[in-house]
């Protein structure tokens, strides 16, 4: 391991940086938090801004949020030296810590949002799931209806309105979840790479694509498993504030990077040099070109030309995955690209990924993978399409 | 041969030595004001001065340090440390920099006297910040700023998150391996609080480095602080820094 780390540095780094402090885990933080953030962000979009096209992915979206919000702490708490010692940051927070202040940020978010956000809306389900199913079934139910079991209209438009308050009051929490997670890395003056006031709210950005491509891929292959019709006027206009919201955080990365080549302070030919080295693939390739400018494109392409259905479904699965691989490849960027570089801007170092280590390859596409197993208990528990519940109350089923 | 009552006998002999024997490293790895009497936080504030022009890069303060604070020895460990600095003639922001295993053996010759060139060797450790950013992001207050001006940890308490290490602008901080928390130079905090000084100014022969307090209107920090041409390492992140520097070229990050 010694030769290793010191055979990777090339020109001069201050000794103790020889060693890499975050790895590919605290890549995927900020990646499934905003996964979080923009899913909540596209949920809303009905619910607050009544856009009724995209209604039939909200309670999906609800419930992507937090599958996703769920995982989110679990690659922090991996990569702790000491993880029985977390809960310190919950009891004696330091407050002008940015880190020990998310947490806050986050239970809030869990909590008194997201968890409550969705138990309101799906109350009336619960409710009737409880009384008609049997057994284990019925008491998980009924301890998720917390005993209350009254859905009278008057008691569902109450949950209505409160559904309607903590929506507004959600997006901008949601707001904070992510441009808090920007605000981590964007404080830290120490790395130029890092510290801008721009770093927020290009996070911010990138978190609403992220989320709402992500909606939308699992809403499509969701219905092709399931068999059902995808909603095509609900998967356009997705599309389109994908593409608006893509638009803008494209340009609000692009402003970042002229500023800086602009400005070149400093740090300039150190990161320029990284940016045109070991930062290509992930930068150039990954980030703007096959993550960036070619999803626009096709998102694009049929606001410009007319496009059948088949194909237009096609090239949203494309984008929607090109997306989602782009962001993921910006938070490596951001996260691993600030560590390659000396803070002496003298030399450069190589992160190497571990395979089968508690902060290797393996564990990352593990905690990738895990949300979306929760998901697919959270659709089996709460589906989305108010099936089983709207039929026994003499409703036609809606579907997804 | 060994009877089973005489085996566990002994081995609970060497059981019990090694733990009053790692209790006594403990008490010297990490003195704290309570076994120091008479020393009181509020009467000190201390700082180190470093004399470039006198430094000749041999790693004497290296080798203590990491002998009297049981640093690992690994390359990439180190409380402080030895950089060698090469400007080339006609080039003065340019220089070439390296830093074999810290300087802990030394800097083997490597560049030719008489070529134009300005060499130069610059001690690095924690600066001990009035307003460190490290000290800042802790999520726990697991490092502090004592009131005797010392940057400080609390292994107890550290998650081991390494933010820290990243907030740092220069590098002083890293993650020990044997306890998976936060490491770095603490002024021998164990030595100060008893009236010595620290391990690498005790074994600096040059006095290169000099730990001073400036709260003492008698200690001679003072006179050297009014007589040289004094800086901090990079003064543009306003850390309150007290590592001051005399000779310290403007090539050097």
């Amino acid at each position: 391991m010694q030769d290793s780390l010191l055979s990777a540095v090339e020109g001069f780094m201050y000794p103790n940086e020889i060693e890499l402090q975050w790895s590919i885990l605290i890549v995927l933080y900020p990646y499934i938090t905003g996964l979080v953030a923009g899913a909540f962000i596209l949920a809303s979009l009905e619910r607050v801004f009544k856009v009724e096209a995209v209604k039939p992915t909200y309670r999906l979206a609800l419930l992507t949020a937090l599958a996703f919000l769920l995982v989110a702490p679990l690659p922090l708490q991996m990569h702790l030296g000491h993880p029985e010692r977390s809960l310190q940051m919950y009891l004696t927070p330091h407050t002008s810590s940015a880190m020990a202040m998310f947490g806050f940020v986050y239970l809030w978010y869990l909590l008194a949002v997201l968890v409550l956000e969705i138990w309101l809306d799906y109350r009336k389900e619960i409710v009737l799931m409880a009384r008609q199913a049997s057994g284990w079934k019925k008491l998980l139910y009924q301890t998720m209806s917390l005993g209350v079991d009254d859905i009278s209209e008057e008691s569902l438009a109450i949950d209505q309105k409160v559904g309607q308050f903590l929506t507004v009051i959600g997006i901008p929490s949601a707001f904070l979840l992510h441009g808090y997670v920007g605000f981590i890395f964007g404080s830290i003056k120490a790395n130029p790479w890092w510290s801008t006031p721009m770093m927020p709210i290009v996070f911010l950005f990138s978190a609403i694509v992220s989320g709402i491509a992500l909606v939308l891929l699992v809403y499509m292959v969701f219905s092709y498993i399931n068999g059902t019709r995808i909603d095509m006027v609900c998967v356009d206009t997705i599309a389109r504030y994908l593409m608006y919201a893509f638009i803008i955080d494209f340009t609000l990365e692009g402003i970042d990077l002229l500023h800086r080549m602009y400005e070149a302070d400093e740090s300039f030919k150190s990161l320029d040099f990284m940016v045109h080295t070991k930062l290509f693939v992930s930068q150039i390739l990954l980030q703007i070109i096959f993550g960036g400018l070619l999803p626009i494109g096709l998102l694009a392409l049929p606001q410009l030309v007319a496009v059948t259905e088949r194909a237009r479904r096609g090239l949203y699965l494309l984008a929607t995955s090109l997306t989602l691989i782009g962001i993921l490849a910006m938070r490596w960027n951001v996260v691993i690209g600030g560590q390659l570089f000396s803070k002496s801007f003298l030399g450069y170092t190589t992160y190497k990924v571990d395979f089968a280590t508690r902060e290797g390859l393996l564990p990352a596409i593990l905690l990738l993978i895990l949300p979306f197993l929760i998901l697919i208990g959270l659709l089996k528990l709460l589906p989305p399409w108010e099936s089983t519940a709207n039929v026994h109350e003499g409703e036609e089923p809606r579907a997804v | 041969m060994t009877t089973r009552r005489e085996f566990v006998g002994k081995s609970s002999t060497f059981l019990v030595l090694s733990a009053a024997a790692a209790a006594a490293l403990d008490n010297v790895l990490e003195g704290t004001p309570e076994k120091a009497p008479g020393y009181k936080k509020a009467d000190h504030w201390w700082a180190m001065i470093i004399d470039i022009e006198k430094c000749i890069g041999c790693g004497n303060c290296v080798r203590a340090c990491k002998t009297e604070n049981g640093v690992s020895m690994e390359p990439y460990y180190f409380r402080t440390w030895v950089e060698r600095y090469h400007v080339p003639a006609g080039n003065p922001e340019h220089p070439q920099v390296d830093s074999p295993n810290g300087g802990y053996d030394g800097f083997p010759e490597k560049y030719k006297p008489g070529d134009g060139s300005k060499n130069f060797f610059v001690p690095k450790l924690c600066n001990h910040c009035a307003h460190s950013p490290c000290v800042q992001v802790c999520p726990v207050g697991a490092t502090f700023e004592s009131p005797d001006g010392v940057v400080l940890v609390d292994k107890s308490y550290c998650l081991g998150c390494r933010y820290c290490v990243q907030a740092c602008p220069y590098g002083c901080r890293y993650i020990d391996p044997k306890t998976h928390v936060v490491d770095k130079c603490s002024f021998c905090y164990h030595r100060i609080t008893k009236g010595l000084t620290t391990a690498c100014c005790e074994t600096c022969p040059t006095e290169a480095r000099q730990i001073g307090d400036l709260k003492n209107p008698a200690d001679p920090i003072h006179e050297f602080l009014r007589t040289h041409k004094i800086n901090v390492l990079k003064p543009q992140m306003a850390t309150g820094s007290k590592a001051y520097y005399n000779g310290l070229d403007g090539s050097v990050r």
